[in-house]
């Protein structure tokens, strides 16, 4: 167990410096992608992370093959029965599968996560880019926004965009895009403003290379890594916010099996049958905890430095 | 000192505005006619135009602002359409109850938080140091609302101790406060300990060290005083998280506070309520945030020449 988080501890400490060192050994010559997968695969909860996390795409991606019963399926004379060998994690209130419907809501949640954090990583690369690259008044006006939405609490603002939109899980996609713009237009700007005065971006200004080019070419790529580690993050946060939502009645409707949903009403039966809430639960815990320390692992293998802040 | 307070309590006024900006565009873009709603079903054309009229929506949008903004500074937020009631009393009926729920939750994360921080930044890479933060982790990864149902379980149902909702005495704080606060408890607990360690491995502290002084004496008057600057930090933003996090621990709890109040506002698309909440619930977050910069400058004078 000692050993177990030795990878992600703190400034200066001994595991640290002897990575360091087997770093300069053993890496000559690596790209800092190569050596980044060399940090990552030293780091056991990393990995574990990494783990956990493909077993719930894997299980997203082939859901109808793994699903044991229809998910949506009702039988009301199998309702609320415990785990069995015919249903391992037990049935719902109507009498579903309980392991299908996680399964099937595996899909749902990585799904809908995805897509929310890709829309709000790309705006907000866009933005935060734009903003760091231009300065003056281009800076100000877009900060000055993203200062604005980041006085609003993410769950909040996340309800009052379904409240414009309406409950679904459309609306859920695009709050959780909207919400999670700032994050990553502050993390960009701020490391566009670093890679701005570097030399390679004064060599490349320097034999004409247009704005827009320098941007897409020089600066995004160099940008990249930190950009991941917050995307695994989010991700986490994403399924967090999207099972509070429809756990609210605001995201997914019955009967889709999302995991939220499927807690708020197996919340009814908590004092006869708490496997049917209790099981949906944990594959949320589960899939966030997979992507937290995926995401503390890629912190520590892009971003070393704060990394072992971290 | 009084610049630099005046200096910030001058650039609250452009987010504030800006916030109400965005609420009020928000509810803009909501698609049907917000006097129809207010009209019912039943309406004529006649009752409809006159509640336009009444709500000042045949005006043009930046009058309606100003008018928005006017009589929000005046805390006129208009008329709840499923209460009938002025939202301002909904609100002030409401708001105690979150106001008591978050800082409830706010001490129970900050207390536990810090001494798990400490706990593990003092003796790191332990087996114990690894155990608290693999549960902060888990504690990160947990979803509010499936922690307040395993507590219920737990607690009320299976130990008989415990209500299971509604407000009323400590012991109905209880359980709402440890819910809401164990995601920002974990956060905490995680950030402490990164900043205590940095703090710990300077030239200030081998300094400390050196002249003999007692670990408990460096640790306490020298270390965690630095550290203390990133987690006010993170105290500040997690209130923000309790604020909008309380619509689900409420829910869980049938807590009768805003975060509830928004919710079922949504559902019965009540929208003057929505826009007030919001409104008063991201001013809040602003003058929080405020007070944690004032925080700043008391902890580490050097902010304030900065």
């Amino acid at each position: 167990m000692s050993q177990f988080f030795a990878r992600s501890a703190s400034s200066g400490s001994e595991a640290a410096a002897a990575l360091a060192t087997a770093e300069r050994t053993t890496t000559k010559s690596r790209n800092p992608w190569q050596l980044g997968w060399y940090r990552f695969k030293q780091n056991r909860t990393a990995i574990v992370g990494l783990v956990i996390t493909l077993a719930f795409v894997v299980a997203a991606i082939f859901s109808p093959l793994i699903a044991t019963h229809d998910p949506v399926k009702q039988s009301l004379s199998d309702a609320v029965q415990r785990p069995s060998r015919e249903h391992f994690l037990g049935t719902d209130e109507l009498g579903r599968d309980i392991f299908s419907r996680i399964v099937e809501g595996a899909r749902i949640s990585l799904s809908l996560s995805a897509l929310s954090v890709s829309i709000g990583l790309l705006s907000g690369l866009v933005i935060g880019v734009v903003s760091g690259f231009y300065g003056r008044w281009v800076d100000m006006v877009l900060m000055r926004i993203i200062d604005v939405m980041l006085a609003i609490p993410g769950l909040l603002l996340a309800i009052t965009i379904v409240a414009v939109i309406g409950v679904g899980l459309t609306s859920i996609i695009f709050a959780i895009a909207f919400s999670s713009i700032p994050t990553f237009a502050r993390l960009a700007r701020g490391r566009t403003l670093a890679v701005r005065s570097e030399e390679f971006i004064l060599a490349a200004t320097a034999i004409g290379s247009s704005n827009r080019r320098l941007m897409i070419k020089h600066v995004v790529p160099n940008i990249i890594p930190p950009l991941i580690v917050q995307t695994t993050l989010q991700l986490a946060a994403a399924i967090l916010t999207a099972s509070g939502l429809s756990f609210l009645g605001l995201g997914a409707q019955p009967p889709t099996p999302e995991w939220g949903s499927m807690l708020s009403t197996g919340r009814a039966y908590l004092t006869s049958s708490p496997h049917v809430a209790v099981f949906p639960g944990i594959a949320i815990m589960l899939v966030v905890f997979g992507f937290n320390l995926l995401g503390d692992g890629l912190l520590f293998a892009l971003d070393p430095r704060s990394g072992r802040r971290a | 000192m009084i610049a630099y307070v005046a200096r910030r309590l001058l650039s609250v006024i452009p987010v504030l505005l800006g916030v109400s900006v965005l609420v009020f565009s928000v509810m803009q873009l909501i698609p049907g006619d917000p006097a129809e709603m207010v009209a019912g079903e039943n309406a004529s054309e006649e009752d409809i135009a006159n509640i336009r009229r009444q709500l000042g929506l045949d005006r043009p949008v930046h009058e309606q602002y100003f008018s928005f903004i006017g009589n929000a500074i005046k805390l006129d937020f208009g008329t709840s359409t499923r209460s009938k009631r002025p939202v301002i009393d909904e609100l002030k009926q409401r708001l105690p109850a979150t106001a008591e729920l978050a800082v409830a939750s706010m001490a129970f994360a900050a207390v536990t938080g810090l001494s798990i921080g400490i706990f593990a930044a003092t003796r790191p890479n332990s087996i114990w140091d690894n155990l608290v933060m693999l549960l902060a982790i888990s504690g990160v990864s947990m979803p509010t609302f499936w922690m307040g149902i395993m507590l219920i379980l737990l607690f009320p149902v299976t130990l008989g101790v415990l209500p299971t909702s509604g407000r009323g005495g400590l012991e109905h704080l209880v359980l709402p406060a440890l819910t809401l606060g164990s995601t920002s408890a974990a956060i905490i607990a995680r950030q402490t300990r990164s900043a205590m360690l940095e703090v710990m491995g300077l030239d200030y502290i081998r300094t400390a060290r050196a002249k003999g002084l007692a670990e408990g004496v460096v640790i306490w008057r020298h270390a965690l005083r630095n550290a203390m600057i990133t987690t006010i930090t993170i105290l500040g933003l997690q209130f923000g998280f309790l604020l909008g996090g309380a619509a689900i621990t409420e829910t869980v709890f049938a807590w009768p506070g805003v975060g509830r109040l928004v919710v079922d506002a949504i559902k019965f698309r009540d929208f003057p309520v929505v826009q007030a909440t919001v409104l008063v619930l991201a001013t809040m977050f602003v003058i929080v945030n405020l007070i944690v910069d004032m925080l700043y400058v008391a902890l580490d004078p050097r902010i304030e020449v900065g």
